[in-house]
């Protein structure tokens, strides 16, 4: 049991260690720092000049915190679940390891998650300056002191982890489809920013779409953020204020165990369809 | 054989040279930029249904904060500008360090063709593509989100899309010579390129908002005065916020224009010689 354990954390870690190197090592880390954030503070600031032009800078407004929280954090979805399905393409396509990988004693989808961490942490880099960017000149109304922490952790942690299984779901279906690249990924993230609510409130959305934001987990973990970083002024919006934060906790780790067995489901089921068809070491050259 | 299989084969065997030979070139390389791509249906599909996502979202965005209804119609025009601008940065900018990568690029020295004339084919054929695509997104968006345009000067709105189009194509093919010097930043950079371009050419919001001497810097990217000429032509508040005269911005296109055309074959040459002395057309950096 422990060598199993060892070997586990050795695939994990040594899956980290190579992501990190594939993100980081092709400039230095000033070039590289400064890449990892230009991408979403200039996301946050398409959408503060969007606020700005309509409102007239009215950046004390409910819906502002709501909008900016909310694609800031989204930066994990982005980072987490893609570079997790990233992977597959990445090795498979373009360093053609994938083959090696698979003959190699790892369990594949720890490699994979371990893969996923670097772009976690450029993306946790990319969050922070975001928000203290957002509190510094945008006088965003986070209060250290009135912070719920626990709450954010909690809800922080487990958001993470969530995420995580859907980009190993993404994974699975990544080594059965070799024509998309890297469209897969882009295109659950776009949708998820579409309809889980991240930068407006889903009464925004048609009657008839509502539905499909309800059954994302992102929904809840963007609002369980919002709550523990704005406090009461999240009530202003009544999407999810009929729920208390224990309910919406409760959501958000009952849809993880869910994405969680899907994942550990569907890797059995793509790993061996991939390996019957040939697919594991299949190259296209897109 | 169809028709363009029938041209091309027929081009291919007649020994042409000069005009002839570069023509021949051109639409040799821009065949495969427009039948490969209808190809595969799938590209067709996430071509179109990405943008379309960030489109509803930030449109939404607006309605979520009571934006007029012409700013939903500058999220539809400048969502569907971004198909553009995506393939003159994946299909055009980076296209040299994807064939070096692949072992084309060494192919299209040896080549008798002239090298400015695979550029244009290239730039050519995505255009045509892209403008397939573009078109789908304008009209699934006005469609979804009941835009209602104002055409003022139909001949004048074809000249700005139409010089838009050769200016940003024109910066695409200078580009091109740049990035063949790039090993892996060539990824990153091009990926650098698109969020902030976003923000600074006003994709989403009238560039006037970024203040005049933003405007201005921005305006060294085609699509800022390119975007800017067209909403004013297009929608009835579109003058009232718009940067400079359309007039102005159709003569700062024109120039555009002729510079990066000259700028792409100047730097071509440069290159390719850099490229030759340096024993980088071969080098692969996976």
């Amino acid at each position: 049991m422990k060598g199993r354990l060892l070997s586990a954390w050795r695939a994990f870690w040594i899956a980290t260690w190579l992501g990190w190197q594939i993100e980081s090592n092709w400039t230095d880390p000033l070039l590289f720092a400064i890449y990892s954030i230009i991408k979403p503070i200039a996301s946050a600031a398409i959408l503060v000049v969007m606020y700005g032009v309509i409102t007239g800078g009215k950046f004390r407004e409910p819906i502002f915190p709501y909008i900016y929280l909310g694609n800031a954090f989204y930066i994990y979805v982005g980072s987490v679940m893609t570079g997790i399905s990233w992977a597959v393409i990445d090795d498979r396509e373009h360093s053609r390891t994938l083959k090696y990988i698979y003959v190699a004693p790892v369990r594949i989808y720890l490699y994979w998650l371990g893969r996923g961490v670097a772009r976690f942490l450029i993306g946790t880099f990319a969050v922070l300056v975001t928000i203290v960017s957002g509190v510094l000149f945008l006088r965003l109304p986070i209060n250290p002191g009135q912070v719920n922490w626990p709450l954010f952790f909690a809800s922080w942690g487990l958001g993470v982890v969530m995420l995580a299984l859907l980009g190993l779901i993404l994974a699975n279906v990544s080594l059965l489809v070799a024509h998309h690249f890297f469209l897969i990924g882009e295109a659950v993230a776009g949708a998820l920013y579409l309809f889980s609510g991240a930068v407006f409130p889903l009464e925004v959305l048609p009657s008839w779409l509502r539905p499909v934001g309800f059954i994302m987990p992102i929904t809840y973990w963007l609002e369980l953020i919002r709550r523990s970083l704005l406090g009461e002024s999240t009530i202003a919006f009544p999407t999810l204020a009929s729920f208390s934060n224990f309910e919406l906790l409760g959501i958000l780790l009952g849809l993880s165990a869910l994405f969680g067995t899907n994942a550990m489901l569907s890797f059995k089921l793509c790993d061996s369809l991939a390996r019957e068809r040939g697919l594991i070491d299949h190259t296209t050259n897109y | 054989m169809s028709l363009w299989s029938w041209w091309v084969a027929h081009l291919m065997k007649s020994k042409a040279r000069g005009w002839k030979l570069f023509l021949k070139t051109v639409i040799a390389r821009a065949y495969p930029r427009v039948i490969a791509q209808q190809r595969e249906k799938s590209w067709i599909f996430f071509d179109v249904f990405l943008p379309m996502l960030a489109v509803s979202a930030y449109v939404f965005i607006y309605r979520a904060i009571g934006a007029p209804e012409d700013y939903v119609g500058f999220v539809v025009l400048g969502g569907a500008m971004t198909a553009f601008w995506l393939n003159v940065l994946w299909s055009m900018s980076t296209q040299f360090y994807w064939e070096k990568e692949t072992g084309n690029l060494s192919l299209f020295i040896m080549a008798p063709a002239p090298k400015m004339a695979i550029l244009l084919g290239m730039a050519l054929g995505g255009m045509v593509a892209t403008s397939l695509r573009a078109g789908t997104i304008i009209i699934v968006g006005s469609f979804l989100f009941r835009v209602r345009y104002s055409v003022f000067n139909p001949p004048l709105l074809a000249v700005v899309f139409i010089l838009t189009l050769v200016a940003l194509y024109g910066l695409g093919m200078m580009n091109a010579s740049l990035f063949l010097l790039w090993g892996r930043e060539a990824w990153h950079l091009a990926s650098l390129a698109q969020e902030p371009i976003y923000l600074l050419s006003g994709f989403y919001f009238p560039i006037k908002s970024l203040g005049f001497w933003v405007a201005v810097l921005a305006s060294l990217i085609p699509l800022t005065l390119g975007l800017d000429a067209m909403r004013q032509l297009l929608f009835p508040s579109g003058s009232a916020l718009g940067f400079l005269n359309v007039y102005l911005e159709v003569a700062g296109l024109a120039v555009l224009s002729v510079i990066f055309l000259a700028a792409a074959r100047f730097l071509l040459n440069y290159m390719e010689r850099k490229a030759i002395s340096e024993g980088r057309l071969l080098e692969i950096q996976r």
